[in-house]
C-alpha cells in the first residue's frame, strides 16, 4: 500500500489547479449562464497536454497513468466541469476505445489527431428511449456490403458540436439483440449527419450538449472497431473506464465546493465569532472531508486497479457512484453552510450544486452502477 | 548562446509562516515549495526567447544552492522547459555564500545570459544577483522588466521614475529580472513532466566559504486591526483619533 503521490503526479496536480485558476475561473460564471463552450481554454487544454494524456506517446499522447488523470479532473472540476466532461468524453470513451480496440489503420487517423488534441471527440450511445437501457438501440446500422448505412437519432451528446470525431452505437442485426449492435467511427462532417439545438441544462451549462440526427449516413466498413456485434461490449467496457473520469469530476466537484465553504466558515461572523467556530457548521465541515477523503479513496483505487491491468468494472462503478451521491450532498451542505449567499450564483456553490446533479445521471445513473455493484457482488 | 537562469527553493506564497526554536528558525514543517515566481518568471521568458529566436539559443540551464530536497522544484523548472539542471549541494544560508557558489559554478561552465529574480520571496535579500556579477567581474543590469533578443543584438527595459531606459548590453552579462519580465509563468505541459525526469541534472560539491550574515531572531509584524468607521458627521472623533491614536497629525 503506498498513498504518496509521486513528484510528477504532483507536478500534474499543481498544473491542473493553476490552469484552472488562472484559465477557467475568470468567466466560469459567465460562461455558465450563457451557456458559451470554452473555446480559448480548450486551445491552452491542448497545449498543455491535457488530451490524450494517458494515451501512448507513439501516438502522440502523454503517455500517463490514470492517478494522473484522475488528479487532473478533480482540480479541473473543482473550478470548471463543464471543461471536465469534455475532457473526460473525449480521453476515457472516445481515444481509450479506439487506442484500445481500433486496427492500426484507425489509430493512424483518427486516435493520433485526438491524442494530440487537434480534434475532440464524442461518445455516441444514448437515445431518446435508450438511456440506461443501452440494449434498446434504435439507430440503425444496415450492413450494405462495403459500407453501413447510419439512420436514427442520439440523445444528450456532449462535444456533439465541437467534436469532429464521433463513435457511434448502433443496430446492425436487431434479432441478435444486443450482439447485433456495432461501434462505428464516424466524421462528424459526414453528409446526412445534423444536430439539433444546444440543450438548456440545469448545469454543465457551458459544455456542448445536442442531439445528433443521422439521416442516410455512410460510414465505410473498416470504421467498425472490432469485430461485427462487437458495440455493446465495446460500449460496456469503454463506459468502465469512462466512469472514473466521470467520478473524479464528481469528487472535484464536491472538493470544489467544500474548499470554498470551509474559507467562508472561517470569514463569515455570526453571533459574535467566525461560523466555524459553531458546532453545527464543524460538523458539517468534518462530515464534508470525511466523504471527500472516501470519494477519493475509492477513485484513486479504481484507477490504480486499471493502471495495474486488474479487473476494475465494480471498482469503478462503486467510485463513480459513491463520488457522484456525495457531490450532490457535499454541494448541497455547501450552499446551506454559504446560507443566502450560496443561493447567488456569485459565490460558485450553487453552481457546483446544479453540477453535481448531472453526475449522478450520466455515464450510468446511480441506480445503473447499483445494478453492476449487486449483481457482482450476488455472483460472489 | 547559452542562458542560465538561477532558481531559488522558496515555501509557497501562502505559507502560514511559523518559526520554532525560540524564533530563530523558519518552521518548515508541511510547507510547500515552489520556484521563487521571479526566478519561475525569469525562466518563462528564457523559454519565450529559446522559442521565438530558432538556433540562437543553444540551451537553457537553471542551478539552484540547496540540499536533496529541492530536486522536486528543480524538477518542475525542467518540466517548464529548461533543458538541464545543476544543484550545488549545500544548504543556502546567506546571500554571500549563494553567490559565491553559483560563481564558482558559472566561472567552469562559462554562460551568456545569466538571469536571478530581483529577490527570493522568503527572506528578500535583493543581493545575489549584485554578488554575482561582483564575483564574476560581469556587467549587470537590476530590475530588468524586458527581455529580448533584435537583430542578434540584446535588448532589455529597465523601469525608472515615470518611464523606462532601454539597454544594448554585451555577453556575458546578469541580468537581474523583476515582474513584467514575462506575463505569467509558464505552466508545464504533460510532456514537459514527463520528460522532466529523463533531463540531465547535475550535482556539484559546495567549495569552501564562510558565512558573513546569520539569523539571529524573527517576529511576526502585528496582526492588523479591524478598520475603525468613523461616523462623517463627527470630525471631532476622526481628528482626535488621528491625533491620539493613530499619531499621524
Amino acid at each position: 500500500m503506498n498513498f504518496k503521490l509521486t513528484e510528477e503526479q504532483k507536478m500534474i496536480q499543481q498544473a491542473a489547479k493553476d490552469f484552472a485558476e488562472r484559465e477557467l475561473l475568470h468567466d466560469v460564471i459567465e460562461r455558465d449562464e450563457k451557456s458559451i463552450y470554452p473555446t480559448e481554454a480548450m486551445k491552452k487544454i491542448v497545449d498543455l497536454g491535457f488530451i490524450g494524456m494517458m494515451t501512448d506517446p507513439k501516438w502522440g499522447g502523454g503517455g500517463m497513468d490514470t492517478i494522473c488523470y484522475v488528479l487532473a479532473m478533480e482540480e479541473i472540476s473543482k473550478i470548471d466541469s463543464s471543461v471536465g466532461v469534455v475532457l473526460s468524453v473525449t480521453n476515457s470513451l472516445v481515444i481509450w476505445g479506439i487506442e484500445t480496440y481500433g486496427t492500426e489503420a484507425q489509430k493512424e487517423k483518427y486516435l493520433r489527431p485526438l491524442a494530440t488534441g487537434e480534434k475532440i471527440g464524442a461518445f455516441l450511445l444514448s437515445e431518446p428511449e435508450a438511456g440506461s437501457d443501452a440494449t434498446s438501440q434504435h439507430t440503425t446500422a444496415e450492413d450494405k456490403g462495403d459500407y453501413y448505412l447510419l439512420n436514427g437519432t442520439k440523445n444528450w451528446i456532449t462535444n456533439a458540436n465541437c467534436a469532429s470525431t464521433y463513435i457511434v452505437i448502433a443496430q446492425t442485426c436487431p434479432e441478435k439483440k444486443h450482439k447485433g449492435i456495432n461501434a462505428l467511427i464516424v466524421d462528424k462532417n459526414t453528409p446526412g449527419i445534423t444536430l439539433g439545438p444546444h440543450e438548456n441544462k440545469m448545469g454543465m451549462r457551458s459544455s456542448d450538449t445536442h442531439s445528433v440526427m443521422f439521416n442516410d449516413v455512410k460510414v465505410p466498413k473498416e470504421n467498425r472497431i472490432g469485430e461485427n456485434g462487437f458495440g455493446f461490449t465495446f460500449a460496456m467496457k469503454t463506459l468502465d473506464g469512462g466512469r472514473i473520469g466521470i467520478a473524479a469530476q464528481a469528487l472535484g466537484i464536491a472538493s470544489g465546493a467544500f474548499e470554498r465553504a470551509l474559507k467562508y466558515s472561517k470569514e463569515r461572523k455570526a453571533f459574535g465569532t467566525e461560523i466555524c467556530n459553531h458546532q453545527s457548521i464543524a460538523f458539517k465541515l468534518a462530515d464534508m472531508a470525511v466523504k471527500i477523503e472516501n470519494a477519493r479513496n475509492l477513485c484513486f483505487k479504481a484507477a490504480w486497479l486499471k493502471d495495474q491491468h486488474l479487473p476494475y468494472a465494480v471498482a469503478s462503478s462503486m467510485a463513480k457512484l459513491y463520488c457522484a451521491d456525495i457531490a450532490m450532498e457535499v454541494t448541497t451542505e455547501a450552499v446551506q453552510i454559504h446560507g443566502g449567499y450560496g443561493y447567488v450564483k456569485d459565490y460558485h456553490v450553487e453552481r457546483l450544486m446544479r453540477e453535481a446533479k448531472l453526475t449522478q445521471i450520466y455515464e450510468g445513473t446511480s441506480e445503473v452502477q447499483k445494478i453492476v455493484i449487486s449483481r457482482a457482488i450476488l455472483k460472489g | 548562446m547559452k542562458i542560465l537562469v538561477c532558481i531559488s527553493n522558496v515555501p509557497d506564497t501562502t505559507t502560514k509562516i511559523k518559526f520554532v526554536n525560540n524564533n530563530t528558525t523558519f518552521d518548515i514543517n508541511g510547507v510547500q515549495w515552489i520556484i521563487n515566481p521571479w526566478d519561475e518568471l525569469a525562466l518563462t521568458r528564457a523559454i519565450e526567447i529559446k522559442e521565438a529566436n530558432a538556433g540562437a539559443v543553444e540551451n537553457i540551464t537553471v542551478i539552484n544552492v540547496g540540499l536533496k530536497t529541492t530536486e522536486p522544484t528543480i524538477r518542475k523548472a525542467l518540466a517548464i522547459g529548461a533543458d538541464k539542471a545543476i544543484r550545488i549541494n549545500a544548504e543556502p544560508k546567506e546571500a554571500y555564500s549563494v553567490a559565491f557558489q553559483l560563481a564558482e559554478v558559472i566561472k567552469k561552465e562559462k554562460f551568456d545570459i545569466i538571469l536571478c529574480g530581483i529577490e527570493s520571496c522568503d527572506y528578500n535579500g535583493a543581493s545575489v544577483g549584485g554578488m554575482l556579477s561582483e564575483f564574476l567581474d560581469y556587467p549587470s543590469i537590476s530590475a530588468v522588466s524586458f527581455l529580448n533578443i533584435e537583430n542578434r543584438q540584446l535588448k532589455l527595459k529597465r523601469e525608472i521614475d515615470g518611464g523606462y531606459e532601454v539597454i544594448s548590453i554585451i555577453t556575458p552579462f546578469i541580468g537581474i529580472v523583476q515582474k513584467g519580465i514575462a506575463k505569467d509563468a509558464r505552466i508545464p505541459n504533460m510532456r514537459g513532466i514527463m520528460m522532466a525526469k529523463t533531463k540531465p541534472l547535475q550535482v556539484v560539491e559546495p567549495v569552501q566559504v564562510d558565512n558573513y550574515t546569520e539569523f539571529v531572531s524573527f517576529f511576526h509584524p502585528k496582526p492588523k486591526t479591524a478598520c475603525k468607521k468613523v461616523d462623517p458627521e463627527n470630525v471631532k472623533e476622526l481628528v482626535n483619533l488621528l491625533h491620539n491614536e493613530a499619531k499621524v497629525v
